[in-house]
């Protein structure tokens, strides 16, 4: 019944041996009507920068868009946990209508008066643009007054896509960053592009660490002022989220003099190659050989316990829909490790490039879509037959509604998914939710 | 965790520290949700519609449909008019409902994007609707966005000129489809047939069928909206949710109305009951007299449990005046009621509760957040905390039993199939508090006091 595609959503859909001879349409703009399952530009830069610890996130708006960003992340804190807390200046009609810019003032003031945070950010929300706030003289008087940083992340939810918030976190970034260009180069790594979520930083940096690679900082998981300040001494950064990270990435190689390789730590296959290509970059013939024991070891160790998993999910179907495209490559090799076939795999943020990947990675038949909306997942989940898929939130009850399992790869999941430790997570996932006794009745 | 918040309170005029509140246009949507074969619309950015239903989908674990106009720049320089005429042609094309429940965003309400007129200009199919609101993120709260769309549908829809009926409408408030079930059921005990608008029940915990289904079974249907104009009176439950849409059908249809608390505890179900009953024009059900009376007797056996404990209550403010008043019914004291709508009506409302139980020494307060709630705790502890899951780093940072319920519930399961309204829902709720202090008792007591009957 709801299997139409719109006429303008058709060259965002493609079965796989099409999209070599007719590239994937992404990045375009959602169409207007649409239930689309896509965020914003505020949304993007929220969620890259809130993992900072020991930052002020101050919202400048009125209060949804503060509520809605509270603490929902999943990202975890060795230190500080000020940033589970939300900050806003809730806006009220008559700061819509006098300015919105006093509150703000005032509010920075409020902060500064209990708390003296060594980094403050400023979202401006869809209206602080429409109603004239000048934001940018708000921080800057208050950086005058306090000394600290205070940050403005203009980020108005229609000015582009989740992907434009992305790259005003990365600006946002840099211009903390700057002021520590001079620090002496100490090697090491920084990672970028992965949150911490239910402790991933931490098995990553765990790996680099073991084989003798120290990690400087993390962009932004688990990242503090402090730690993040020492960032431009870093030789190499690695960037696993290559959506929300690549654009700091650039920046950071032309201001910082940084070299950058995108790398995924989803999967066993991708874990090893990652810890392996970090150390051919940067580390001694001995890092290389600590890094070559390592991941024989670990994938050795992971796939002898993958085993039993995969007697139970061999020959099932996986359909993906993820944030963005690097993310889908791995996990398409991910279920492949498990002996599972990738029927669908779509994004909302992916890339020609990475569509380009994906296109290669996949069975002929696999439908590639870009941005898809509720009817269009269900009339190809359906088509494809797939028995599972992973995704986010808004995902995880259409899965269930259509009788499919479902794996959480967003804020939402409670166990890494990273590493080699995350690739039995994720196979315990997948196997608890495609082997529920619930199917038994609901199937039957 | 949380230990930022210092316990000295510090004024503060301009920032908002953890909001015990959302915005408008989630409201507007859930209310929207509640109409069947309903589309909501969010005119304004992408963001907003993405945020809203994600909040839904976390609440009710069930998928939320909404579009959007997703505004780029251009149309928020030069108006979203194009923007929503597309977005209505498409959703017609594409999702086919019988209705597009048109609400806005602040973005939208900022640049004046008049809906109306655009709305007039479009060619709508001649089977199909298209209703708005105004929805301004900065104005009240989500309760206020689900008041505003309810008047949206009767300004729209309700016939003034339909015949009268004396039917009589039951508009149930935000709260669950586990409660508006409660309703219907209490209704239909009382042998008084109505129509209830909204109605999330079999859209919002539609069951599990093997298939989606973008419009499930529920929903108020679109002829009982315009029935309304016809109808004899109307019952409104919670004067925030449901006192404006009541006077907007009365101005507009002559429909009297009568505004009930949210029917949560015994004195409050008990005026909902004799309502139902005086409109019915027979006696209470015998059903509904014994229900009451297990709640009573539940309330008896139970008491010294409940008796003097101190209790903070947060969350929307129909909900938390009804939970104020069980507790009070219970025997237990409120220390601290607040609410993140703003509105002085329901300090006074709270307040005469207290005075009715003699309770001094308690806060109360709107337009509050939870940080300051937070720290009045800090300074006078509470025994429990009743609310929504936001409370939960407050109910861990002081170790304080906590008791969910209201909006959002984002942390548990089950929790919108079942109702808090009508007697079993008190019976439901007595039940939660006095596991929540039971359990805490034996887990804080001495081996030699562990008992096994309580």
């Amino acid at each position: 019944m709801y299997a139409q595609v719109l006429e303008e959503r058709k060259k965002s859909i493609r079965r796989a041996a099409d999209a070599e001879t007719s590239p994937i349409r992404c990045g375009a703009r959602s169409v207007s009507g649409a239930v689309s399952q896509r965020a914003c530009v505020y949304c993007g830069a929220r969620v890259v920068l809130n993992p900072i610890t020991d930052a002020f996130h101050i919202v400048h708006g009125p209060i949804g868009c503060a509520a809605y960003t509270w603490d929902i992340r999943g990202s975890l804190s060795s230190g500080s946990e000020l940033y589970r807390n939300s900050f806003s200046t809730d806006l009220r009609e008559k700061d819509v209508v006098f300015g919105g810019a006093e509150k703000l003032a005032a509010a920075v003031d409020e902060v500064m008066r209990v708390h003296a945070p060594a980094l403050i950010f400023v979202y401006c929300t869809c209206i602080v643009g429409v109603i004239g706030d000048d934001v940018e003289a708000v921080c800057r008087g208050a950086e005058r007054k306090y000394g600290n940083r205070v940050v403005a992340v203009k980020a108005p939810g229609f000015s582009g896509g989740k992907a434009d918030g992305y790259r005003l976190a990365g600006e946002a970034l840099l211009q903390f960053l700057l002021p520590h260009k001079g620090r002496k180069k100490r090697g090491g790594i920084n990672i970028l592009g992965d949150y911490n979520l239910a402790g991933e930083t931490w098995i990553i940096k765990r790996y680099l660490e073991e084989v003798g690679l120290p990690v400087v900082s993390t962009f932004t998981g688990d990242a503090s002022c402090e730690s993040l300040a020492h960032a431009p001494s870093a030789r190499l950064n690695i960037v696993q989220c290559a959506g929300s990270m690549v654009h700091l990435a650039q920046r950071m190689e032309r201001e910082f003099g940084i070299p950058w390789i995108k790398a995924s730590f989803f999967g066993v296959e991708d874990t090893g190659t990652s810890i392996r290509q970090a150390a051919d970059l940067l580390g001694s013939a001995e890092t290389r050989r600590r890094a070559a024991d390592l991941t024989r070891r670990e994938s050795e160790r992971t796939r002898r316990l993958l085993e039993p998993y995969k007697a139970r999910l061999a020959g099932k179907k996986a359909a993906i829909f993820v944030g963005g495209g690097f993310k889908a490559v791995s996990l398409v090799r991910q279920f492949r490790e498990l002996g599972m076939e990738t029927v669908l795999v779509g994004t909302q943020t992916g890339r020609p490039d990475e569509y380009e990947v994906l296109g290669k990675l996949v069975g002929p038949d696999t439908v590639i879509l870009d941005d898809a909306n509720p009817a269009e997942l269900e009339r190809f989940l359906r088509e494809r037959g797939a028995d599972i898929l992973t995704g986010g939130v808004k995902e995880r009850p259409l899965a269930y509604k259509l009788g499919i399992a479902f794996c959480d790869h967003n804020h939402e999941r409670r166990h890494a998914l990273a590493g080699y430790e995350g690739a039995l997570n994720f196979a315990e996932e997948v196997n608890r939710s495609i082997n529920s006794p619930v199917w038994r009745y609901i199937r039957g | 965790m949380l230990d930022l918040t210092p316990k000295s309170v510090s004024e503060r005029s301009a920032l908002r520290i953890n909001p015990c509140k959302t915005c408008q246009p989630v409201g507007a949507l859930y209310a929207a949700l509640g109409v069947h074969r309903c589309m909501p619309h969010s005119h304004g950015s992408q963001g907003c519609v993405s945020y809203h239903r994600t909040f839904l989908t976390r609440h009710f674990k069930e998928p939320a449909i909404a579009a959007s106009s997703s505004f780029t720049e251009g149309a928020s320089v030069f108006g979203g008019g194009p923007n929503l005429r597309a977005a209505i042609k498409n959703i017609f094309d594409i999702y086919n409902p019988d209705v597009i429940a048109v609400h806005t965003t602040c973005l939208s309400e900022t640049i004046g994007d008049d809906l109306n007129s655009y709305i007039l200009d479009m060619s709508i199919p001649d089977d199909k609707v298209v209703v708005y609101t105004n929805t301004p993120s900065y104005v009240g709260s989500h309760v206020t966005g689900y008041a505003n769309m309810l008047s949206g549908f009767i300004r729209c829809l309700a016939d003034s000129r339909a015949a009268k009926n004396g039917g009589t409408a039951v508009f149930p408030g935000f709260v669950n489809p586990g409660d508006i079930r409660e309703i219907k059921r209490m209704l239909a005990l009382s042998g008084l047939s109505a129509i209830v608008f909204p109605d999330q029940s079999d859209v919002m915990d539609a069951p599990m069928t093997n298939t989606y289904v973008m419009y499930p079974r529920g929903g108020t249907r679109l002829d009982d909206i315009r029935a309304l104009g016809g109808c004899g009176r109307v019952l409104a439950l919670g004067g925030f949710a449901c006192a404006e849409p009541a006077d907007v059908l009365d101005k507009k249809c002559k429909v009297p109305y009568l505004v009930l608390p949210l029917p949560i505890g015994v004195a409050a179900t008990d005026s909902f009951v004799a309502a139902a009953a005086e409109v019915a024009g027979r006696p209470v059900p015998v059903e509904l007299e014994e229900e009451r009376g297990r709640l009573l007797d539940l309330m008896l056996d139970a008491n010294p449990y409940f008796y003097n404990k101190k209790v903070a209550v947060y969350g929307d403010p129909d909900t938390v005046i009804g939970l104020s008043s069980f507790i009070l019914e219970l025997g237990m004291r409120p220390g601290y009621v607040i609410t993140g709508t703003p509105g002085e009506e329901f300090v006074r409302r709270v307040e005469a509760l207290l005075r009715d139980y003699d309770v001094e020494n308690c806060t109360v307060k709107a337009a509050a957040d939870l940080f300051e709630l937070h720290q009045w705790i800090k300074n006078e502890p509470v025994d429990l905390l009743l609310g929504t899951s936001y409370g939960k780093q407050i109910a861990k940072a002081e170790d304080i039993p906590l008791v969910r319920a209201g909006f959002p519930v984002l942390d548990r399961y089950g929790h919108s199939y079942l109702p808090i309204v009508g007697y079993q829902g008190a019976i439901r709720l007595a039940k939660m508090i006095a596991d929540a202090l039971m359990d805490r008792q034996d887990r804080d007591c001495a081996d030699e006091d562990l008992d096994v009957v309580m």
